[in-house]
């Protein structure tokens, strides 16, 4: 009984903390996901498709916005959105590695996104009835667009799945390739506690096997999973993303148009 | 409504969305309310996408309109919550949209094709012909989903339902 009242008593202490935490893992995931898509910008395979990445893009920085600007009302430091976006360092982001792994080629870009927005879009919808009131706005917010995110993510695992045999080949091994990545959104870390769902892991199983299926795609079965994003262990990949999207910031401090 | 309230309503009715110019902001629903506080004008707006980046051109406007009119003391406040949906276009928008050259959402919430998969039909807004097709969810604007008609094959955008 000691023991417990003292976790409780700690979880407490940690609650400002944690909460900021979290929105910055929240953030970090779509900010760094989202300047990563947003590499395709003029690169896409059609003009169709290179808009649509850049929309989603453009969604996930934008959402990362309202989450940064939580995280700096939490903080109560004075920063603001920016700092959180341009001023931190590679240890100091909280996203998971899945957001930060190259885009490969399209079919490799299709199967990161596939996992992220269908985990994106369960992670979302149990936090439109979250008990924080902030996170409940913004995830209500985030869902609506995650919905097509969703849905374009999906259709694309099945067109390049059940097409030809060469791009049935290339998605297959994007699909098993980027699985290692998959799964660390459902290995809980310490400051999630309390404010982030658990017990996704199920559904998003199920729903990715219905598309990969409908894709006439095999279903990766490995269950060993990279980690370490959500406390700062990241690849050697992020710090090349911060470089190109810090450097005109931190060369050129607080400049404006 | 005080007098003070409906001078800024008729006042923001008058800026237009910098991405489609003949709708209003008001039209469009981003401005959610105008509320007059002792003495202070406290003005309400939701962004529509996430990352549409008009919104903080929208902001800029509100502000400089209500300069440009005399209203202070004002407030312009940011709220997310209801977010934003296309059902808070006004009929009038509606109508604005369609005569602009764009198809106007269909329905109240996210379309239920993104969910369910099944595609709508979505009136031409050049010839109001039935017969289109869509060709990307994601168009010109975060917004708009890029359609094109079978009729007379003119590609147009359709606001999509949010």
């Amino acid at each position: 009984m000691l023991l417990l009242a003292w976790s409780v008593k700690g979880i407490k202490m940690n609650d400002n903390s944690n909460r900021l935490n979290v929105a910055l893992h929240l953030g970090d995931n779509a900010l760094i996901l989202g300047h990563r898509i947003s590499e395709w910008c003029g690169h896409g395979p059609v003009l169709e498709q290179d808009i649509a990445m850049t929309n989603i893009a453009l969604d996930l920085i934008g959402q990362a916005k309202m989450y940064f600007d939580y995280a700096a009302e939490i903080e109560g430091q004075g920063h603001d959105h920016d700092y959180f976006a341009y001023r931190r360092d590679v240890l100091d982001f909280k996203n998971l590695l899945l957001c930060e792994i190259p885009n490969g080629d399209f079919a490799y870009t299709i199967a990161r996104q596939f996992y992220f927005d269908q985990w994106h879009f369960l992670l979302l919808t149990e936090l439109s009835n979250s008990e924080d009131e902030r996170l409940k706005e913004i995830a209500q917010k985030s869902l609506k667009e995650v919905t097509y995110h969703r849905r374009w993510s999906s259709e694309w695992v099945v067109r390049l799945g059940d097409g030809t045999p060469e791009s049935k080949e290339k998605m297959q091994r994007a699909i098993d390739d980027t699985w290692y990545y998959s799964g660390e959104a459902f290995i809980p870390v310490d400051y999630e506690n309390g404010i982030l769902p658990i017990g996704l892991k199920d559904q998003w199983m199920k729903n990715v096997k219905e598309v990969i299926e409908e894709a006439t795609l095999k279903m990766p079965t490995d269950e060993w999973m990279q980690e370490g994003g959500k406390t700062g262990n990241h690849t050697e990949h992020l710090g090349f993303i911060l470089a190109e999207m810090q450097y005109l910031p931190r060369a050129y401090p607080d400049a404006t148009w | 409504m005080t007098l003070l309230e409906s001078k800024a309503w008729s006042v923001l009715s008058e800026i237009e969305d910098p991405e489609i110019p003949v709708i209003s902001v008001v039209d469009l629903g981003i401005v959610r309310t105008v509320v007059e506080e002792e003495g202070i004008l406290k003005v309400a707006i939701t962004p529509t996408y996430s990352g549409c980046p008009a919104t903080q051109v929208i902001e800029d406007s509100v502000v400089d309109a209500l300069k440009a009119a005399h209203l202070e003391p004002f407030e312009v406040k940011t709220v997310l919550s209801p977010s934003w949906s296309t059902s808070m276009i006004s009929e009038s928008g509606k109508f604005k949209l369609k005569e602009y050259g764009i198809a106007p959402p269909a329905d109240d919430s996210t379309d239920k094709m993104a969910l369910m998969g099944e595609e709508r039909q979505i009136t031409c807004p050049n010839c109001g012909s039935k017969d289109t097709k869509m060709v990307s969810q994601f168009g010109s604007t975060p917004c708009k989903a890029h359609f094109k008609c079978k009729d007379c094959l003119e590609p147009f955008d359709y606001f999509k339902c949010l």
